[in-house]
């Protein structure tokens, strides 16, 4: 083995870099007040660079086939990394300002350097299950990504909801990792090997003669659930409200943006090219699990009053619109996954960086009356909220519009009856989705209330955060370069 | 870029005028200004292309450009006219010009109300000067949304349900339609999303046709007040300030005539000539069913609102029989009711605003307060229930004798059942005038109020004009219109 080979993990080799400086970083300033302004500012400079880097990676293969950094697989990393970049900055507040919420032995502050730790270690993780070619690497990668997950939102472990929030987090993650391993043993007895395109080889041989298709069924359902659990599809969804309530507010937006974009890419990517030949088979399947998403989880969403139990179920429900795009064809279908994604990660963000500044401004609390009438006392925040909440309901000329439109086309190019009633479903569900969402907009214009959340001040980091969204939610529909570049990139796939 | 675009960048220059701007007297700078050239501008557009006809170019659109937008979907921004949206381009100035005015006084946060009202107007526009499919909805749910805040944070009574249950119903016909057009443009096999050019290729089988025709000619119709889908448009028009109600009943709601007509008809006319009947039943009974609720209303408005959902219902009935000279019959009456209901919505709102009731119980010998506005609102029902010499007659006339024409028993005793609605219009018009204008002054209150101030005098002056000139002089509207009727008939018959 050629150690050269590793000089094509670039991205994955600057993140390594990243993760000890940051480490350094933290050791060596571990008195300085300063800190947390530094190490975020460090972290993020990375991270700049890091989405600098991966538009420049070269296509290669290392390792036998084992790793294969595609174009695809880069533009994915891009839009991770431009996540976990907002995430970064949005938590800023909270990690400096934890001790006014509760009482200053337990803030989060001087923990600081960790969460840049674990949210880098929690990326590399997820780059490596971009790049796999291999199902076990791609394992290694999947469960690089959940463990420090579990660690960031115990992060606030004096936190009855937060302990509790990950423990369920962790119990949901190993079990799901067992059900996929499961799975891929059936898959490797029925195969015999676990490369992506000798899998798709062998499968499209065994449908062709109808041999070992049981074995072959059995391996894909159990690794479809495995990912489900992760993409918090309905039925694997259950844990998804609590881990959310409970995780520190920026984790939570981590959480429902990269961490289940990245899942998404893989989902996708491995239906598509392994289990290519049994599209017929996983059809059906995928079917079923988008309607019931989106479904359940709008109706689920229409009744909650704690706003991150909401943005948990609306997410839920967005994974299901995310997840049509896999019934298309794989270029367009693929375009319009990594599309829909760039965008919920900005007007997801968004919404979370506002939820975020408004609990710290109101005493720890996510209860969807501490907005009410808050347009009267802290317009722009509000405003910024509700484009952001509008672009997450699929309103024009958001973003949020353009990628539902693109998803449903991926869809229907499909052409079969089926896939236009779930498109049809998915239709209707836009509805009802926007009726709550109009909730909190209804709360924070119309509603009255004699005690309205005070006027306050946000700080640089927070607003900075919003412009990054704000600009995203606008630009990123009207702006169609960016859609031809992901589908000029999702043709390498 | 085609001079068409500045339909779309003045209000667009206006958003951003309207978010620099400092106090009110800048706001209302603003308005007036952009309002101005965008009336200049349809008037010049109009006188253009008589013009260009009278020269002989008999080119079915006008003007047309596209630029290619998302080019792997064949979205593309193209722009185009044809008399029919030449003068739905002048009535939406007409409108947004003195509805500008009709808000003068509009009081809190104008600058947000106008910034809605822009977006909104900005919606309309596009969607009249677009021939593209993708493009005509964006913009068609950008006029729809602010619906929603104008509404819920300026409207009155029971506001908040109305706001909802408009959004609602009307986002769910918009779901519809993306339904409608993902399986015109994949079942036609287009290679592009224009309108003209599908229409052209006329290729999409008649089975599928049939499929597809309800959702888009309802998806368009419940926003043209189709029954029974017509249930928001009471409340919202009740619950609306003046100048959203001008528009909404003015503009908005002849999109949805536009839409029924320009993509429903003209690119499934086979599936139109076959099921049209099941919609000529459905708006035989919008247009009797409206009236005759009108006669029983106390509240202005409603009595108005109903009205409308009988006017916009003899356009689609007028559209569904497909002659020549009812078609050009419907849309006069969009553009007749357009204005007639402007003004009759800016009225109400000009007495509300002294009285402070829209009970007609309550209302009485206005005539002798404020001459001003009690003439004014004579003209206007007058005109409304089709008095020769104002835009009411020659569109109502116009619409039955192209309807009559059809030789079969269905279409005639169709006819004649929606011609009892001119008798209908005439009672309930007649009793709210001689209510609330003639007779003694029994609340001493209103000896006190006063009449019309200068900015409520031009809108009532333009509008009232606009409606004696249409009545007057219907020629050169009804050539330009039936121009452009022709080809889209000639693509159904």
């Amino acid at each position: 083995m050629g150690y050269s080979q590793f000089l094509n993990m670039i991205p994955e080799a600057f993140l390594v870099l990243a993760l000890i400086l940051v480490f350094f970083a933290d050791f060596s300033l571990m008195k300085s007040e300063r800190k947390n302004a530094v190490l975020s500012k460090l972290t993020g400079a990375l991270l700049i660079c890091l989405m600098l880097l991966t538009t420049t990676v070269s296509p290669a293969q290392a390792f036998g086939g084992m790793y294969i950094s595609s174009q695809a697989a880069n533009v994915m990393k891009m839009i991770l990394t431009l996540g976990t970049l907002i995430v970064v900055i949005m938590a800023q507040p909270w990690l400096e300002g934890g001790s006014q919420i509760v009482n200053s032995k337990s803030s989060s502050s001087k923990y600081s350097g960790e969460f840049y730790l674990l949210v880098l270690s929690t990326l590399l993780g997820m780059f490596i299950m971009m790049s796999s070619g291999h199902f076990l690497l791609f394992f290694l990668g999947l469960e690089t990504a959940s463990v420090p997950m579990a660690c960031l939102v115990a992060f606030d472990k004096w936190k009855r909801n937060s302990a509790e929030g990950a423990a369920k987090y962790i119990l949901t993650a190993t079990f799901s990792s067992g059900v996929m391993l499961y799975g891929l043993s059936f898959l490797y007895g029925g195969v015999g090997t676990l490369y992506f395109d000798d899998v798709a080889q062998r499968i499209a041989y065994f449908a062709q003669y109808k041999s070992q298709l049981p074995l072959l069924i059995m391996g894909l359902v159990f690794f479809f659930s495995g990912l489900g659990f992760k993409l918090s599809l309905v039925p694997f969804h259950f844990w998804t409200a609590d881990t959310y309530q409970g995780a520190p507010t920026p984790v939570t937006g981590y959480l429902s943006v990269v961490s289940k974009g990245a899942a998404a890419f893989a989902l996708m990517v491995i239906l598509v090219k392994a289990f290519g030949p049994l599209t017929q088979y996983w059809e059906y399947l995928l079917y079923i699990v988008i309607v019931l998403s989106i479904t359940i989880a709008n109706l689920f969403a229409i009744r909650q009053s704690e706003l991150k139990r909401f943005m948990a179920f609306s997410s839920i429900s967005q994974a299901g619109y995310i997840m049509l795009a896999v019934i298309g064809s794989a270029q367009v279908g693929m375009t319009a996954l990594m599309y829909y994604v760039l965008i919920y990660v900005v007007a997801n963000m968004a919404v979370f960086t506002v939820i975020s500044t408004v609990e710290q401004n109101n005493g720890g609390t996510t209860q969807m009356s501490s907005y009410d009438g808050l347009y009267q006392t802290n317009p722009k925040l509000a405003f910024l909220m509700t484009l952001a909440l509008f672009s997450l309901a699929g309103i024009p000329p958001f973003a949020g519009m353009f990628s539902k439109f693109f998803v449903f086309m991926a869809a229907a190019q499909q052409g079969s009856f089926w896939a236009y009633f779930v498109v049809f479903i998915a239709l209707v569900n836009t509805v009802v989705s926007l009726y709550y969402y109009l909730l909190i907009v209804k709360a924070m214009y119309i509603k009255q209330t004699d005690s309205p959340l005070p006027t306050f001040t946000t700080a640089g980091s927070t607003r900075l955060a919003l412009a990054v969204c704000t600009a995203g939610i606008v630009l990123f529909g009207i702006c169609s370069c960016i859609y031809d570049y992901l589908f000029a990139a999702s043709a390498t796939l | 870029m085609s001079i068409l675009s500045l339909f779309v960048v003045i209000p667009a220059l206006m958003l951003l005028g309207l978010w620099l701007a400092k106090n009110l007297s800048q706001v209302r700078g603003v308005m007036v200004a952009g309002a101005s050239c965008l009336l200049a501008l349809s008037v010049w557009l109009t006188i253009y292309f008589v013009q260009q006809r009278a020269a002989g170019n008999t080119d079915v659109m006008l003007l047309t450009a596209s630029t290619p937008w998302f080019k792997p979907l064949n979205i593309a921004y193209s722009v185009g006219v044809d008399g029919i949206s030449v003068v739905m381009l002048l009535l939406s100035s007409i409108i947004v010009f003195t509805g500008t005015f009709a808000s003068w006084q509009l009081k809190p946060m104008t600058k947000e109300y106008f910034l809605w009202f822009t977006l909104l107007s900005t919606g309309v526009y596009g969607f009249f000067i677009c021939t593209d499919m993708f493009t005509m909805f964006m913009f068609y749910e950008v006029a729809l949304i602010p619906m929603y805040l104008l509404i819920g944070v300026w409207g009155s009574g029971n506001k908040e349900y109305a706001a909802m249950k408009l959004t609602l119903m009307l986002m769910g016909g918009s779901a519809l339609l993306i339904l409608g057009i993902l399986g015109i443009y994949y079942f036609s096999g287009a290679t592009t999303m224009n309108v003209n050019e599908i229409a052209a290729m006329h290729n999409i089988p008649v089975e599928t046709q049939k499929i597809f025709f309800p959702f888009i000619f309802i998806g368009f119709g419940v926003l043209g007040a189709l029954f029974p889908f017509h249930t928001w448009s009471p409340d919202g028009h009740a619950s609306a300030p003046t100048a959203v109600s001008m528009l909404h009943a003015g503009v908005l709601m002849k999109l949805g005539g536009y839409g029924c007509f320009r993509v429903a008809m003209y690119l499934l006319p086979d599936a139109a000539n076959e099921l049209a009947w099941i919609f000529l039943i459905l708006t035989t009974i919008s247009v009797v069913y409206g009236a005759f609720s009108a006669c029983v209303q106390t509240d202005l408005k409603y009595i108005n609102a109903y009205s409308s959902v009988s006017h916009c219902g003899l356009v689609l009935f007028a559209l569904l029989m497909m002659t020549k000279t009812s078609c050009t019959g419907a849309i006069l009456q969009m553009l007749s009711h357009g204005l007639m209901t402007a003004l009759f919505f800016a009225l109400i709102g000009m007495i509300y605003g002294r009285t402070h009731t829209r009970d007609i119980r309550y209302l009485d010998g206005l005539m002798k307060i404020m001459p001003f506005l009690a003439v004014g609102y004579v003209v206007a029902g007058l005109a409304n229930l089709g008095l020769p010499g104002f835009s009411g007659f020659i569109a109502e006339m116009t619409i039955f004798v192209g309807s009559f024409e059809n030789a079969d028993t269905f279409h005639r005793v169709a006819t004649i059942i929606a011609c009892t609605s001119i008798v209908v219009t005439a009672v309930y018009i007649l009793r709210v005038v001689g209510k609330i204008l003639y007779g003694e002054v029994k609340n001493p209150h209103y000896l006190e109020l006063t009449d019309a101030t200068w900015d409520e005098r031009v809108a009532v002056i333009c509008l009232i004009a606009c409606v004696a000139g249409l009545g007057l002089f219907p020629l050169w509207a009804s050539n330009v219109i039936s121009d452009a009727v022709g080809p889209i008939l000639a693509n159904i018959i």
